[in-house]
């Protein structure tokens, strides 16, 4: 359980496949979590995020497939391997009956913790969720996100390596998904979080590992770090008072190409060698200058997490509504 | 000897009873209906006295009284524990806390005896409540006490077999409503299913038919084959409601 362990695999799932009927829900899902991970599970609504959180936290059987959790399998250990596991569906599964501290309680017995440990394991999630002045309260009478607070206090109570979390966010109002966001980066520096969610800037704000699944495959994994990198692009948008003559760019070393946007905008892009392009950037602001006209903005163009996330999953619905029209 | 979780589940379940209305309902429904008829037997039996008397082997009081309580007992059951025991495991799978179970490191047996003992605890307390009728009666009479404890243990085991049924059906749908209907249907069914037989004693649907085992224990008649068939009963339902979760992961 100590930090030092950051690079132990939490999750080791190989080949998960899972049918409704004739829907292939699941493809050959494979992806490892470790230590320290804050992955975040994307895809558009339908695309099977929520079958594959409750297919890794056991709920549902795979129809193939190995998920091994912190070393224990899934089917042959269950007992141990959910021991390790947190889970928040997508709709919290709380007895809106009881109070927060008796369902918490439960929880904990659930999860097997020792009896002299519950009582400390209930206060310490209570404080971490922000939920210590409900304790006593039923939790049909909380709010939309207080009770989701609470399914996230249900997951975490027994500080297991993974926790999993199913659209944690929705329907909270901003404050509490950003207070929410917070403790997920705060967990995250203790336990392995699957986060699955169709809110982008959620993923950006809080992962350091993304995953895409699209019609039930993993069609893009990537750490957050290259993809930022991999953002910065050639390519900047200008935006001026008035209408410039584009002729004086051309001559420029290092701009490859002016697409002009409407009368006063223009996109231009740069060589990717940077020392040219940024010969170029120079000289395009001396000649600015030399002709006193006003630069409203300049705007590099970035490939974010969006842009990928549109192409890859409105490339594939084409692609494979095609297939399909050829299939039948 | 039973796992805590199990019995954590179990104390869950009848916490969450005793806050609905339902459970309240339905004791103090059960308890008017009862005490009614209670009062009209021992009218009765003050009726027959007189001519009681001049019998060689008169039947008793706990005949008279005790008995006829405990068969009515068992026919309101039988249309009571289906509303009790339809919630078990439907609600949990139509409210989505089945996750909460099937995520924690809990085997479905733990959860369907967790159950199934949670339910036992509740109607626990509804046989105490019923007897304290019958036993209200030694303050100014002698009672066989015998053949109370049979009846006791008839409608004990009556309440083990219903719930079996009633938390085996639940299992199958995410409908309380449904799994009432089935599970009353079904007992009903087990109820009335050696009226055609009457004439004959020696068959199968007489042997499955629940009356014929109960009323045997409720006449003070306790054989083995009854408890078998009590315990027989109660096994398979468990069983079968065990492996409806364990497929649940499977099909839903």
């Amino acid at each position: 359980m100590s930090k030092t362990t950051t690079s132990t695999t939490l999750i080791k799932a190989t080949g998960i496949n899972r049918y409704y009927g004739n829907t292939h829900a699941v493809k050959n899902l494979e992806f490892e979590l470790h230590a320290g991970d804050i992955l975040g599970f994307l895809g558009p609504n339908g695309a099977g995020k929520s079958t594959s959180m409750q297919i890794l936290s056991g709920s549902l059987a795979p129809d193939a497939g190995q998920i091994t959790i912190n070393g224990f399998d899934l089917v042959e250990n269950p007992t141990q391997a959910k021991q390790q596991l947190g889970y928040l569906p997508e709709q919290p599964p709380l007895y809106k009956e009881l109070t927060v501290d008796e369902y918490l309680g439960y929880c904990a017995q659930l999860r097997k913790l020792d009896k002299n440990t519950i009582d400390s394991a209930i206060s310490k999630a209570k404080q971490r969720c922000g939920l210590s002045d409900v304790g006593s309260k039923m939790i049909n009478n909380l709010s939309k996100g207080y009770q989701q607070r609470v399914g996230i206090a249900q997951a975490i109570i027994h500080s297991p390596a993974v926790i999993i979390l199913d659209e944690p966010t929705v329907g909270l109002d901003p404050i509490q998904i950003q207070e929410i966001r917070q403790l997920i980066t705060e967990l995250g520096e203790e336990h392995g979080i699957i986060l699955s969610t169709h809110i982008l800037p959620e993923v950006q704000a809080v992962c350091n590992r993304v995953q895409i699944i699209q019609q039930g495959e993993l069609v893009y994994h990537n750490d957050m770090q290259s993809i930022n990198a991999e953002s910065q692009s050639s390519q900047t948008d200008f935006c001026f008072r008035e209408k410039v003559n584009t002729q004086l760019f051309d001559s420029i070393d290092g701009v490859e190409n002016i697409e002009i946007l409407d009368n006063e905008s223009l996109r231009i892009s740069f060589s990717t060698d940077n020392s040219k392009a940024d010969n170029a950037h120079r000289q395009l602001l001396k000649i600015v200058n030399e002709q006193s006209w006003t630069l409203l903005s300049m705007l590099p163009k970035t490939r974010s997490l969006e842009q990928i996330f549109i192409e890859l999953t409105t490339n594939e619905n084409s692609a494979s509504t095609e297939s399909t029209e050829s299939a039948t | 000897m039973i796992h805590s979780v199990t019995l954590a589940i179990a104390i869950r379940e009848c916490r969450s009873l005793f806050m609905s209305p339902l459970a309240w309902t339905v004791l103090a429904v059960v308890q008017f209906i009862l005490a009614w008829i209670f009062f009209a037997q021992i009218d009765n039996f003050f009726a027959l006295q007189p001519q009681l008397q001049s019998l060689k082997s008169a039947p008793g009081v706990t005949d008279l009284v005790a008995a006829p309580l405990f068969n009515i007992t068992s026919i309101v059951l039988l249309m009571v524990t289906p509303l009790m025991t339809m919630r078990l495991i439907s609600e949990e799978r139509r409210s989505g806390t089945i996750q909460l179970l099937m995520s924690s490191p809990v085997s479905m047996t733990q959860i369907v005896l967790g159950k199934y003992l949670g339910m036992m605890i509740f109607f626990s307390l509804f046989i105490l409540q019923i007897s304290l009728m019958p036993l209200s009666l030694y303050i100014g009479t002698e009672l066989d006490t015998g053949k109370l404890l049979a009846g006791f243990l008839s409608i004990f085991l009556l309440i083990a077999a219903f719930v079996a049924v009633g938390l085996y059906l639940s299992s199958l749908t995410d409908n309380p409503t449904v799994a009432a209907v089935a599970s009353f249907g079904l007992l009903l069914l087990l109820w009335i299913i050696n009226t055609s037989a009457a004439e004959s004693t020696d068959n199968l649907f007489n042997y499955l038919s629940l009356t014929q085992h109960s009323n045997a224990i409720i006449r003070g008649v306790i054989h083995s084959t009854d408890i078998i068939y009590f315990l027989l009963f109660i096994t398979t339902f468990l069983g079968l409601s065990i492996r409806q979760l364990d497929s649940y992961r499977l099909q839903h």
